[in-house]
C-alpha cells in the first residue's frame, strides 16, 4: 500500500500568508506506538490537523494459516493475536467451533474460562492502563500496573505453564483441571487487588498531571462511539452502555452480579478509568466465580481429537478487553476450516485515531493513542 | 569475567595490573550494553517484564533506550514481517558501533509458528542481520532473555578491536554466521598474542 507521504495541502494562516501543513512520520517503531503502529501526522505548527493510521506491519496472515490448520491447531494461533490479552481469542475461537459442531462445554470448563478470562482482563487493562501512564510522563504507574499483571500472569504460568501465550481454553472446554490450590492463590491475588487499583486510581487518576494530560484530550461522543463501531471500554468510556457480558450474555455469565463502569465526557481520562474499575468489578466476577464452582469434568467427553465438523459456518462474539471480539468459522465438512475470520475490537477502535487526533497536540495524539489501547497483532492478524 | 580474574591475580602479587587493550576494551564494553527494544510483538511483552520490578534488567548494565543512537545491542523482540524488515534494517544502520542483535524468541530466530504457510513473515532475522545470540521460546522468559544478554557480554570478550581477530573462548560457539568480527571459533586461526590466561601455562606463543 503506497502512502503519500509528501501531499502537503497550502493552507492560509491568520494574517493571510501562505503555508504549508508538515508531514511528520510515527512509527512503525516508535516507543509510544504500542508496538508497530505507523501514524502520518499532518501538522500545523504542533497541533495535528489530519492523523492516518497506515496498519499491516504485523500482518502474519494468521487467517489464511488457519485454513491449513486443523481445529485443534488453530488454538495456538489465537494466542498470537492479540497477545495482550491471549485467553480471549482462544474462547471466541473456541465457542465458534463449539457452536459449530454442537459440543455442549461442561459447567466446570465454562466457570474456569470464566476465571481466566477475568484474570486476563485484569492483566489487559493493566497493560493498557500502564502505557498510558508511560505516555503522559507517570512512569511509576507503568511499573506499578506492570506489578499487579504479574501476579496475574504468575497465576497463568501455575495454571498450564506458559506465560504468554497459553492455549489454555480448547474446543469442548479447557486444557486441564485447576491445578491443586490454585482457588487459593486466586483468591489470595483477587481479594488484595481492588485496595490496591484503588490505590491506583488516587496515584494516578487523581493526579493533577495526568488529569491535565488526559481530561477533555480526544473527546469521543456516544453516537460517533456506535457509528465507527467502537466497543468495549472505548465505547463505555462516551457512555455507551453496551457491554456483551450482560446485554447478549454467553457462558455462565448471567449467574454474576456485577456493574459496568461508564464514563461520560468520553474523553481518555474517562476510557482509562472505565478500564480501571472494570478491574474491580472483574475481581468481583471472580470471587462470585470461585465461590460456585463445582468439581467436575473439565472437558467434553467423547470429543474427537480431529473434528470434523458438518458443513455451513458459525459466528460467536464475546467482551474481550478490548471490546466485541467475533469469530466466524465456516467448514466444508474437512477437518480444516474452509475460512477463519476474526472480528478485531482493536481493529475498529483504531480507525477512530484520525476521527479524534485533529485539533490536538502532537504529544496528545500518543495519549489518545494509547487510551484506544490497540494491540497490533489483533489488528493486522 | 577474564579482566576481574586477572586483576585478582595481579593484585596478590605486585600492587600492578597488567592487561592488553583488548581486554580492557572488551570487559568495558560487555558492562553496560544499552537495549533497542524491537519489540514487534507478542515478545515485546516478556521484554518489558524483563525491565520492570521482578526481573529487573538494570542490574545487569541494560536498560531500554528507543533511540537506536543510545544503544549498543538492538533485541529484535517478536515477528518480523516482511513489510517491517526495512524498518528494522533501518534502525540498525543507525546504532553506532559496535553493535550487537540478539533475536529474542522464535519468531525472530527462525519465524517460529509463522514458518509455514504464511506468505508475510520472514522466517528469521538472520535473513538480513548480523545476529549475535539467539533466544528460543514463544515467548522466551524474561530470566532467558538476562541470560542471553550475558552470553552476549561473553561473547563480546572473544572479539579484539585488531579486525578479524578474535580470542580463545573456554565455550565453543557454532562459527557459521558471522562475518563481522572474523570467526569465532577460535580454533580455527592461532589467537594473537595475548595475556595468558592462566599462569601455570607453559610459556609461548600458540606455536
Amino acid at each position: 500500500m503506497a502512502v503519500d507521504i509528501e501531499s502537503r495541502t497550502p493552507v492560509e494562516d491568520a494574517e493571510g500568508r501562505t503555508v504549508e501543513e508538515l508531514v511528520v512520520n510515527i512509527g512503525p517503531s516508535h516507543p509510544s506506538t504500542h508496538g508497530v503502529c505507523r501514524i502520518i501526522a499532518h501538522i500545523d505548527g504542533e497541533i495535528v490537523t489530519r492523523a492516518e493510521p497506515v496498519i499491516g506491519y504485523l500482518h502474519r496472515g494468521i487467517e489464511k494459516m488457519c485454513e491449513n490448520r486443523t481445529y485443534l491447531q488453530i488454538v495456538p494461533l489465537t494466542d498470537r493475536l492479540d497477545y495482550v490479552g491471549s485467553m480471549y481469542a482462544n474462547w471466541a475461537y473456541c465457542r465458534a467451533v463449539e457452536r459449530l459442531a454442537s459440543i455442549r462445554v461442561p459447567e466446570r470448563a465454562e466457570y474456569i474460562r470464566v476465571i481466566t478470562c477475568e484474570l486476563q482482563r485484569i492483566a489487559s487493562h493493566m497493560m493498557a492502563i500502564g502505557s498510558s501512564g508511560a505516555d503522559t510522563g507517570a512512569f511509576t504507574m507503568f511499573v506499578w500496573a506492570f506489578d499487579v499483571r504479574e501476579r496475574v500472569v504468575e497465576l497463568f504460568e501455575e495454571l498450564c505453564g506458559a506465560r504468554l501465550t497459553y492455549s489454555y481454553v480448547r474446543p469442548g472446554g479447557v486444557a486441564r483441571d485447576l491445578p491443586d490450590g490454585w482457588t487459593d492463590a486466586c483468591r489470595a491475588v483477587v481479594d488484595r487487588l481492588p485496595a490496591k487499583i484503588e490505590e491506583m486510581d488516587r496515584l494516578f487518576f487523581g493526579n493533577t498531571i495526568a488529569r491535565g494530560r488526559l481530561k477533555g484530550v480526544g473527546v469521543l461522543s456516544a453516537d460517533d462511539a456506535v457509528a465507527w463501531g467502537a466497543s468495549g471500554p472505548t465505547a463505555r468510556g462516551s457512555g455507551v452502555d453496551w457491554d456483551l457480558r450482560r446485554d447478549d450474555p454467553y457462558s455462565v455469565y448471567p449467574r454474576f452480579d456485577f456493574d459496568i463502569p461508564l464514563g461520560d465526557a468520553g474523553d481518555a481520562y474517562d476510557r482509562g478509568r472505565c478500564r480501571l474499575w472494570e478491574a474491580v468489578e472483574s475481581c468481583r466476577i471472580i470471587t462470585q466465580a470461585l465461590d460456585q464452582i463445582e468439581p467436575g469434568p473439565v472437558h467434553a467427553e467423547g470429543f474427537p481429537r480431529l473434528l470434523a465438523p458438518r458443513q455451513g459456518d458459525a459466528y460467536d462474539r464475546i467482551e474481550s478487553a478490548r471490546g466485541t471480539l467475533g469469530v466466524f468459522v465456516a467448514s466444508d465438512g474437512s477437518t480444516r476450516p474452509y475460512r477463519v475470520k476474526f472480528r478485531s475490537p482493536a481493529f475498529c477502535n483504531l480507525a477512530l485515531i484520525g476521527r479524534l487526533a485533529p485539533g490536538h497536540t502532537i504529544s496528545d495524539l500518543v495519549v489518545i493513542l494509547g487510551s484506544l489501547d490497540p494491540v497490533f497483532g489483533e489488528v493486522d492478524r | 569475567m577474564a579482566l576481574v580474574d586477572r586483576i585478582g591475580r595481579a593484585l596478590t602479587g605486585a600492587p600492578l595490573l597488567l592487561t592488553s587493550v583488548d581486554a580492557l576494551v572488551d570487559w568495558s564494553r560487555g558492562q553496560s550494553l544499552w537495549a533497542m527494544p524491537m519489540g514487534t510483538a507478542c515478545c515485546a511483552m516478556e521484554l518489558i517484564a524483563a525491565s520492570f520490578s521482578k526481573f529487573d534488567f538494570d542490574r545487569l548494565g541494560t536498560f531500554p533506550r528507543p533511540d537506536p543512537r543510545h544503544t549498543d545491542v538492538m533485541v529484535v523482540a517478536g515477528t518480523v514481517t516482511r513489510r517491517m524488515a526495512p524498518a528494522i534494517a533501518r534502525l540498525y544502520e543507525q546504532m553506532p558501533d559496535p553493535k550487537y542483535v540478539v533475536a529474542m524468541g522464535n519468531c525472530a530466530v527462525s519465524g517460529g509458528i509463522f514458518f509455514y504457510d504464511t506468505y508475510s513473515v520472514v522466517r528469521g532475522i538472520d535473513e538480513f542481520l548480523p545476529v549475535d545470540v539467539y533466544i528460543a521460546g514463544c515467548p522466551p522468559r524474561p530470566e532467558s532473555l538476562q541470560d542471553g544478554i550475558l552470553q552476549l557480554r561473553e561473547l563480546i570478550q572473544t572479539r579484539s578491536i585488531a579486525a578479524g581477530h578474535s580470542h580463545p573462548r573456554e565455550m565453543v560457539l557454532p562459527s557459521a554466521g558471522d562475518e563481522r568480527a572474523g570467526s569465532v571459533d577460535a580454533r580455527e586461526r592461532p589467537s594473537v598474542p595475548h595475556v595468558p590466561v592462566r599462569p601455570t601455562d607453559p610459556g609461548g606463543g600458540p606455536e
